[in-house]
């Protein structure tokens, strides 16, 4: 029997461990070293860690988006000009599986050396799709796995798709105006299977 | 192949366009009328689950499925033309009401010279100013024509607004509905454009203000500003959609059938005479014979079928344009905007320097833009990052401090820029590329020129001019525009290909959009339209419609 993979997560305060779909648990202590230093916990408040980014982009991976549901993939493949956009060949979960290779070692690295492995190859695809996944973990509805407590939301005072602000829309000029962040899974009152589950 | 009895009318694409026309026909003439669709009919209750960021706006929930069919793309004819396999430049819709579900409804009206931009720049200008290798041609029509039609159309969706612009085009009736509420960073937008002695006006907006009952009977309710407007569909339908304003009246009509998952692949022809379509739906190859039929699968795809068809002239697939998007600027306020709240078309507008607005003696370009303070309601994925020129990263500890402190306090000023056509800038068919039925893809040639460089210069400059009135703590202007790109996003507003005009030689289809050689096929939309104004089209492709409906009846 294949040995399955945990990812184990701060959340609330107490350590809960997740079962991972994708992810070894050495290449997700990978990516959570690097995208906890792409937005990191600090004075400015929580970050990937917190979040849950890992397990977001474990589920994105195991999922369509992973194997490139979302992309013209006939080929041939051509190295194109910048203007057309993204060219290559290999799927999401390929270009994860070689660039977390080259960083085998980033979990036992100092924070500073971490900054500078992540500073040479921040020109790469990979380090774009794994800021961008980042950014995805961190502000995407909950029910994708990351934004867990909504972190994300709080911590820049997005509420959440709240289904009207005709009463306060032209209120609160040049005033903070933070309703309670709320997931679209608590405005409905019920449980939503994300489509990463549903499609197939 | 199945050989399906004959319809009356075969309408190919489900859209605003060919719903409109299904609409129009059916309510004044006895034709049997089919409507194919190839992609999935809508709920409305699917847009209340749907107000997902990631699904909806990232992974692109409501476009055309990329995996089967895109377009190929090359800046000029010396490079090699490769797909797009991530849309990215313009998002095609999909389903029944196409683009028109996920749409922002703004919905402003071409500016009276657009159709006439020939004759007007070469009259006050002379013909010497025409950019070399443009291809500036006039619709064969004037404004006067098609106003009657645009009121038609603003009546339909109920569009909100505020008249006495004196920069926009001049109207025969009011608005429907009036205009949105204010947000604050369109206050503050405003205060700094009627300083400097501008005319900031609400964009007219297919988001309605209040409960609407249009001429039909149909009822829509106000805008609850949720902010997941554009690529998301109206969870309260107060944005007019062609699942919301035209199916509730088609529903009701025996002699419109409404098919879905029916790709289209061949308008069939016999002695110039439209015959019927071929199509595939679940596998299967079907023939559906017609007497007329009518083409309305938006941009694209229209000049893809007729190049497919081996249908027309030398004309089909020229004068391409898009829109010159680019000119704006980031501006970090010192005040919170809760920019969350919003909707797709909450956005003062200045047309001061749009169009012929005024006089360009004295620079070296044509035509122009309007300047924008979209207020969409900001989703965080999208829009979080954002910081002032002095952070230069855009990962680790100082950039999210800056990127957090900015986050609410920022908005950008934005434009929308005219494209003039040039013999450069065309589709045809791609030699390698395949869509899954194993068609030969769309191929696009397209590139920015000097006029729209200079444009967004231009613009850059008035937009610069606003910022440093408001109160900001700093401001980020756009760079300048290089090449065009298939990358970033511009906006869904893609024309040309099967360009209308008043001869034969120089066009494909004649002013009510029936096609010059095959006098019963009629194409419909932004295809149609030679040039690209600055304004949103769908309101003249609803209009344009109404046009082309007259003449069918």
């Amino acid at each position: 029997m294949k040995r399955r993979h945990f990812l184990t997560l701060p959340l609330a305060g107490a350590l809960r461990a997740f079962p991972l779909k994708f992810f070894t648990e050495d290449q997700a202590q990978i990516v959570s070293a690097a995208t906890a230093r792409i937005f990191p916990t600090d004075d400015s408040g929580p970050g990937a860690t917190e979040a849950g980014v890992t397990l977001y982009i474990d589920r994105q991976l195991a999922g369509p988006y992973g194997r490139d549901r979302y992309r013209y993939t006939k080929g041939p493949f051509e190295a194109g000009t910048p203007e057309q956009g993204y060219q290559g060949e290999a799927t999401p979960r390929q270009i994860y599986r070689e660039g977390l290779k080259l960083l085998s070692d980033l979990p036992t690295l100092s924070p500073e050396q971490q900054d500078q492995r992540l500073r040479s190859i921040e020109k790469t695809y990979f380090f774009s799709l794994l800021r961008q996944h980042t950014m995805e973990g961190l502000f995407s509805d909950p029910m994708h796995g990351g934004n867990q407590d909504l972190t994300g939301w709080k911590l820049i005072g997005f509420p959440g798709p709240y289904m009207s602000w005709a009463n306060d829309i032209d209120k609160h000029f040049g005033q903070e105006f933070r309703p309670k962040p709320q997931s679209l899974s608590q405005i409905l009152n019920r449980k939503l299977t994300p489509w990463e589950e549903l499609e197939p | 192949m199945i050989n399906l009895p004959a319809t009356d009318v075969v309408i190919i694409g489900g859209g605003w366009s060919g719903l409109l026309m299904a609409k129009e026909l059916a309510a004044n003439t006895s034709f049997n009328i089919t409507v194919l669709e190839r992609g999935k009919p809508r709920n409305p209750k699917d847009y209340i689950e749907g107000m997902d960021e990631l699904d909806y706006a990232l992974r692109y929930r409501m476009m055309q499925d990329v995996a089967k069919e895109t377009v190929t793309f090359r800046n000029t004819v010396k490079e090699k033309s490769l797909p797009i396999r991530q849309f990215g430049s313009f998002l095609p819709g999909d389903g029944v009401g196409g683009a028109g579900e996920h749409w922002n409804g703004m919905t402003p009206r071409f500016l009276p010279d657009v159709f006439e931009m020939h004759k007007a720049t070469v009259e006050r200008y002379g013909k010497a100013r025409l950019p070399e290798n443009s291809t500036i041609q006039d619709w064969g029509f004037s404004y006067k024509e098609i106003e009657p039609f645009y009121l038609k159309a603003e009546r339909l969706l109920g569009i909100s607004g505020l008249a006495g612009n004196p920069m926009a085009s001049p109207r025969s009736g009011p608005y429907p509905t009036p205009p949105l509420k204010q947000t604050y960073f369109g206050k503050l937008f405003s205060d700094a454009a009627e300083e400097l002695g501008w005319h900031s006006y609400p964009a007219p907006s297919a988001n309605l203000s209040q409960t609407y009952r249009n001429p039909d009977g149909v009822i829509r309710p106000a805008c609850q500003y949720c902010g997941f407007c554009e690529r998301f569909g109206c969870m309260v339908g107060a944005k007019a959609q062609p699942t919301n304003t035209l199916l509730p009246v088609l529903r009701k009509q025996k002699s419109v059938t409404l098919k879905t998952g029916a790709q289209v692949r061949r308008i069939l022809t016999k002695d110039n005479q439209a015959i019927g379509v071929t199509y595939v739906s679940n596998g299967k190859e079907y023939f559906q014979p017609a007497a007329k039929v009518i083409l309305a699968s938006w941009t694209l795809n229209n000049t893809r079928l007729l190049l497919l068809s081996k249908i027309g002239n030398s004309n089909t697939g020229r004068n391409l344009t898009h829109q010159v998007m680019g000119a704006g600027a980031n501006v970090f306020f010192t005040k919170p905007i809760n920019r969350f709240m919003g909707s797709g078309s909450s956005n003062m507008t200045v047309s001061d320097w749009d169009g012929d607005n005024f006089d360009h003696s004295g620079v070296d370009f044509v035509r122009g833009a309007y300047i924008s303070s979209p207020a969409y309601g900001a989703r965080p994925i999208a829009n979080f990052g954002n910081v002032p020129s002095t952070v230069k990263s855009n990962w680790g500890s100082e950039w999210k401090k800056a990127a957090i402190e900015s986050y609410d306090y920022m908005a950008r000023i934005g434009s929308s820029g005219e494209h003039i056509p040039y013999k450069t800038n065309f589709m045809d068919l791609d030699p390698v590329y395949t869509d899954n039925v194993g068609d030969p893809l769309l191929r696009m040639t397209l590139d920015w020129n000097d006029n729209e460089r200079k444009i967004h210069n231009f613009i850059n400059g008035k937009i610069e001019a606003i910022a440093k009135r408001m109160p900001l703590k700093s401001y980020v202007l756009a760079a300048p525009l290089r090449r065009y790109d298939a990358v970033s996003y511009k906006s869904t507003h893609l024309q040309g290909g099967t360009i209308m005009g008043s001869s034969a030689e120089t066009s494909v289809v004649n002013p009510y959009g029936q096609h010059w050689q095959v006098p019963n096929l009629y194409v419909l939309g932004a295809s149609t339209f030679p040039q690209n104004p600055s304004g949103n089209p769908t309101l003249t492709v609803l209009a344009q419609t109404y046009r082309s409906a007259e003449a069918l009846i």
